[in-house]
């Protein structure tokens, strides 16, 4: 099958990739940009470890096109961290209140969360459930994902953040 | 897993997109929120040849109100239902149904055409269709057409849609200002199926269940519309007894499977449940 040209925004940059109509976003993404950030858990769009944020929206990029994503803008979690390797309020969240253990979750778990606290800035913790109802992990029990999150809504937010009594 | 290949074409107009899919005829499927189809093309279980992405056709998008319908565009995602004021003032069974269809990131992706026209019984917007009456918006080569949704489902994947034919909206009669809805889902966790579903919509007059509807969701190979329970409860208190005739009519007219979900027998009962809850709920938030 003819490849076609595919242009987007990925993490601030202008990339463009030949690339067949079959080929996944995290396909194109991992393979071809190696960015292998996003993560292939399930393949089957249940676990979002393969999250990215486009145009927008938080997706899972195993269940979507490349070229479905043609002139999209597109982050990873390769685009959170600031140039000078500062760490984004939540990667610094998951950091602080081991947000993580594996890690293989992470990626996924972040670009979700980031949407969330773009819609929400100071959601609740039953809207942090919620709103992370679509990224499975398998070794926290999700407590410290939702403190991590919290820390990082409060960082955002400019107050101190209070951890819930347990 | 990867797909077969496939042609992939992106009409920006709806002219322009039927007759893409009139001239590729069966070997065209049109592309939607693609999180029923894109899984069933990793697993090979379809093998389109071309994908007519309907995701650049303007027209296909939005919710706006006219006369006593409102007017949803079938590209309209299920997080855009959940974010629209409009509906969750005048319609808000919509939103509380899009809420539970599987998870965020899908919801954004996932739209009400492709919910209605699959034809999956599983799927939860179907049944609400059914119990408001809502009519499809249908358009082929031919010209349009509008068909009720109460007619549109025949079985498992299979509705009134002709070959080339695409829904281009959804047209639902607002229901009285002070009804009361409601839609409850048994499901095993976020994102699953339902084991059993009941949408509910009442209004109330002086106490007693003015009008009623009630629709059913994945216990038959199609959506049900529940017209003899609702019957049964038009003109009741919503006494015990009203309740228990209805909930007995609505399981008689299931047919689930017995799948990983339940064995069929438990299913039927939950559905009753689902209906019962649905009565009672929907009866709290109606006014009257």
């Amino acid at each position: 099958m003819a490849k076609s040209q595919i242009s987007m925004t990925v993490n601030g940059e202008a990339v463009e990739a030949l690339a067949e109509p079959r080929t996944l976003l995290i396909h194109f993404l991992r393979e071809q940009l190696n960015l292998t950030g996003p993560h292939i858990g399930c393949d089957t769009s249940h676990c979002g470890a393969c999250t990215v944020d486009l145009d927008g929206k938080s997706v899972k990029s195993c269940t979507i096109f490349a070229v479905q994503a043609n002139g999209a803008d597109v982050r990873t979690i390769e685009g959170m961290a600031a140039a000078d390797g500062t760490l984004h309020a939540l990667q610094e969240g998951f950091r602080e209140m081991h947000g993580l253990q594996c890690g293989f979750c992470t990626p996924g778990m972040i670009m979700r969360a980031y949407r969330l606290l773009q819609e929400i800035s100071s959601p609740t913790e039953d809207e942090i459930r919620q709103g992370i109802a679509g990224n499975l992990c398998r070794c926290t029990g999700y407590q410290n994902i939702v403190k991590a999150i919290q820390y990082a809504a409060a960082k955002m937010n400019g107050v101190p953040f209070q951890e819930a009594a347990e | 897993m990867i797909p077969g290949p496939f042609a992939y074409h992106r009409p920006a107009s709806l002219r322009e997109a039927v007759g893409l899919l009139a001239d590729l005829g069966e070997e065209a499927r049109p592309l939607a929120g693609g999180h029923s189809l894109v899984p069933m093309m990793k697993l090979r279980l379809a093998t389109p040849a071309h994908l007519v992405d309907l995701g650049g056709v303007k027209e296909l998008k939005g919710i706006r109100g006219e006369g006593g319908e409102i007017i949803i565009g079938a590209m309209t995602t299920q997080h855009e239902l959940v974010g629209s004021d409009l509906l969750a003032t005048k319609i808000p069974i919509l939103r509380e149904t899009a809420l539970v269809i599987a998870d965020p990131q899908v919801r954004y992706v996932g739209t009400l055409g492709g919910n209605v026209a699959n034809g999956d019984p599983g799927n939860d917007m179907p049944a609400v269709m059914l119990c408001l009456g809502a009519i499809y918006q249908v358009t082929g080569r031919g010209g349009e057409r509008r068909i009720p949704a109460r007619e549109f489902y025949q079985g498992a994947y299979f509705t009134a849609l002709e070959p080339g034919e695409i829904i281009t909206a959804v047209r639902i009669p607002v229901p009285p200002s002070g009804h009361g809805s409601a839609y409850e889902k048994l499901k095993r966790k976020i994102g699953d199926y339902a084991t059993a579903a009941a949408a509910v919509v009442l209004s109330v007059s002086n106490g007693k269940v003015a009008t009623c509807s009630i629709g059913l969701t994945n216990v038959a190979e199609t959506p049900l519309w529940a017209e003899e329970a609702a019957r049964i409860v038009i003109g009741s208190a919503l006494d015990a007894a009203s309740i228990k005739r209805a909930v007995g009519a609505a399981e008689a007219i299931t047919s689930p499977a017995t799948d990983n979900r339940g064995p069929a027998h438990y299913r039927t009962k939950m559905a009753g449940i689902m209906v019962a809850r649905a009565l009672a709920r929907a009866r709290d938030r109606a006014g009257g």
